[in-house]
């Protein structure tokens, strides 16, 4: 095809629009703020404390849930029961419901009177305000990016190499581990990583549950809040920073080790 | 040597009214038995339920109803780890993500074995099957024919009371086949009772002790290759061994002849005297003589047609003559130029009482 018919021009003109859209607030932020409050933020203590907060939070968050999450998806990939569709459908529901709605739903299922709350308060652990809180805020609106990306990884081994283990003697918690598991780990762990940057980045969902410890979303609306946009600039390049610099380290770690188990894949 | 190799009959395994379904396709009250050491042969056209039978065998499908006996022992609801089957997939299934000696060590793990006494029998395996330097390549880098032996190796390594194949030859090239057929030959006589399931007449023959014939979910005869395909009960099995000229008749007696009659207005002489009054006759192709003018012949039978359809076939030209029923006739290419056939010409058609066979039913 032409490089220069109508067409081509019109459709390339249209993807750069779409990047300029993402790509020019963004650029725009890191240009009017200056090194040097990006230095003096980077040095408040509240800022770091935060960043910490928000990261490990949030990874804790993923590795707990990813416990159950992911024997969740092989049982969507591999399983066929009644009422799976609607099942499949309460999954993706975090993601289509307002997020400050979701957490105006968890401080409820979480707080004092209720049966979670009460099993908390018996160990001395209120949830609200809490880490832990904040942890079940995170996941409950980042699970489905898990759960999906690691059923379409279980989904996408053959049922046959599963079989195969099986007649060679393999029991099915045997064959998960060692054929299942594995061929849809690439899957998983983008999965993984999907949703630890979902839940870094929540607010809705946690300010219901827990405005201190503050998390950096909720520190960056508080600046804005309080002392407007010069405020609260430094803080967000300062996340977008960090959290671009952990999902790079991410993604590089983990395709090494998967290229190192399987230089073919 | 067939009847000689298993004297004493022992039942390796026993399939007693074994009937399966899953959505869209069943397996209705299938029987048959496999003697130690036997090379049995599953034969069927794709879509028959030959390779559901495997896998109900091997423990993948539930079994409906009836009962599975391996070496005397009840396994119809055994584990399927536990049941001491080795099976081959078609498509292999060798783990993409292990080497190829980690695919064969797999069935040896928690058996309690030492390493070097792992070492040694995986030794053994790959020497036996000629792979012993791919030990440490990646799937991904091995050919159709490698790959094969590998799957064969990961099943043999935990000396299955049975191996299953499902259709072992069916995507390699002739040469590569010809070698694969001598190691299965070579691993049945070591020992090894095997079921191979295919849909090729040659490769059941070339390697069966005993076939049984699979259609639409039944077994639809078992027997010797020379049993079945010397006296196929149906249609369907004749057509599996080639033979065309397969056809239900009526018998009637006149002047002392027996005469068969496939259709209302073609009667038949066959040189057969059984009394019965219904089976069918079969014709070898090649014994079917034609001829441009009628003429008198030795042959009892003589009949007049029309050439239908007529094509090329691996040794000379087929040819289709309708004389009431369709028969197919084998002649050279010669012979069809000197004839001048074609599609709608006339001509004779011309066989021997005696090369008629009669299978009673």
């Amino acid at each position: 095809m032409n490089r220069y018919s109508p067409f081509q021009l019109t459709i390339t003109f249209a993807a750069a629009l779409i990047l300029l859209f993402i790509v020019a607030p963004l650029v725009g932020m890191f240009v009017s703020t200056s090194p040097s409050d990006l230095f003096a933020t980077a040095k408040d203590v509240e800022v770091q404390e935060s960043i910490k907060l928000t990261i490990w939070v949030s990874f804790a968050a993923t590795v707990i849930f990813a416990l159950a999450a992911i024997p969740l998806a092989y049982l969507l990939a591999r399983k066929e029961f009644p009422l799976k569709s609607i099942v499949s459908g309460i999954i993706d529901l975090p993601v289509v419901i307002p997020h400050s709605a979701a957490g105006i739903a968890i401080l409820g299922f979480v707080s004092r009177d209720s049966v979670l709350g009460q099993m908390g308060s018996a160990v001395g652990l209120n949830f609200v305000g809490h880490p832990a809180g904040i942890a079940i805020a995170m996941a409950f609106v980042s699970l489905p990016f898990l759960i999906n990306a690691a059923r379409d990884g279980f989904a996408g081994v053959p049922v046959r190499l599963e079989k195969a283990a099986l007649t060679l003697g393999a029991s099915p918690a045997r064959v998960f581990f060692t054929i299942s598991l594995p061929l849809a780990w690439r899957s998983i762990v983008s999965g993984l990583i999907m949703m630890f940057a979902r839940g870094m980045s929540e607010f809705g969902a946690v300010i219901m549950v827990a405005y201190h410890p503050m998390i950096t979303p909720i520190l960056i609306y508080e600046r804005f809040g309080a002392f407007g946009l010069k405020y609260a600039r430094p803080v967000s390049v300062l996340f977008i920073l960090i959290s671009l610099t952990v999902f790079i380290a991410l993604r590089v770690l983990a395709r090494n080790k998967i290229q190192k188990s399987d230089p073919h894949a | 040597m067939r009847e000689t190799k298993y004297k004493n009959l022992i039942h390796m395994l026993e399939l007693r009214e074994i009937s399966c379904s899953l959505p869209g396709f069943s397996l209705s009250e299938i029987s048959f038995s496999v003697a130690d050491g036997e090379y049995f042969i599953l034969l069927g056209e794709s879509g028959a339920g030959k390779s559901l039978l495997l896998e109900a065998i091997a423990g993948l499908n539930p079994v409906k109803s009836g009962t599975l006996l391996l070496d005397g022992k009840d396994i119809t609801h055994e584990k399927i780890q536990q049941r001491g089957i080795g099976l081959v997939f078609q498509d292999q299934a060798v783990f993409p993500h292990l080497s190829v000696k980690e695919n064969i060590a797999y069935p040896l793990k928690g058996k309690h074995l030492s390493n070097s006494e792992k070492d040694k029998i995986i030794g053994e395996i790959t020497g036996l099957v000629q792979i012993p330097k791919l030990l440490n390549r990646r799937p991904s880098t091995l050919s159709g024919g490698e790959l094969q032996r590998v799957a064969l190796a990961r099943a043999l390594v935990q000396k299955p009371k049975i191996l299953l194949l499902d259709e072992p030859l069916s995507a390699t090239d002739s040469k590569l086949r010809a070698e694969l057929r001598a190691l299965l030959r070579q691993i049945n006589r070591l020992g090894q009772t095997i079921i191979h399931v295919t849909h090729d007449f040659d490769e059941a023959v070339s390697l069966a002790d005993r076939i049984a014939i699979m259609n639409q979910g039944s077994i639809v005869q078992t027997g010797t290759p020379q049993e079945v395909f010397g006296n196929p009960v149906n249609g369907f099995v004749a057509h599996f061994a080639g033979i065309r000229n397969f056809y239900r008749v009526k018998l009637e007696k006149h002047d002392g002849h027996l005469i068969a009659k496939p259709a209302e207005n073609v009667a038949v002489f066959i040189g057969d005297t059984s009394a019965t009054d219904s089976g069918y006759i079969l014709i070898r192709n090649e014994d079917i003589l034609l001829s441009s003018t009628a003429f008198e012949s030795s042959a009892l039978n003589n009949f007049e047609g029309t050439v239908v359809d007529l094509y090329p076939s691996r040794s000379g030209m087929e040819v289709l003559i309708n004389i009431g029923i369709v028969l197919h006739a084998q002649i050279s290419r010669e012979s069809a130029v000197k004839l001048q056939l074609a599609a709608g010409k006339k001509v004779w058609v011309h066989f021997k009482a005696s090369s008629v066979k009669l299978i009673v039913s």
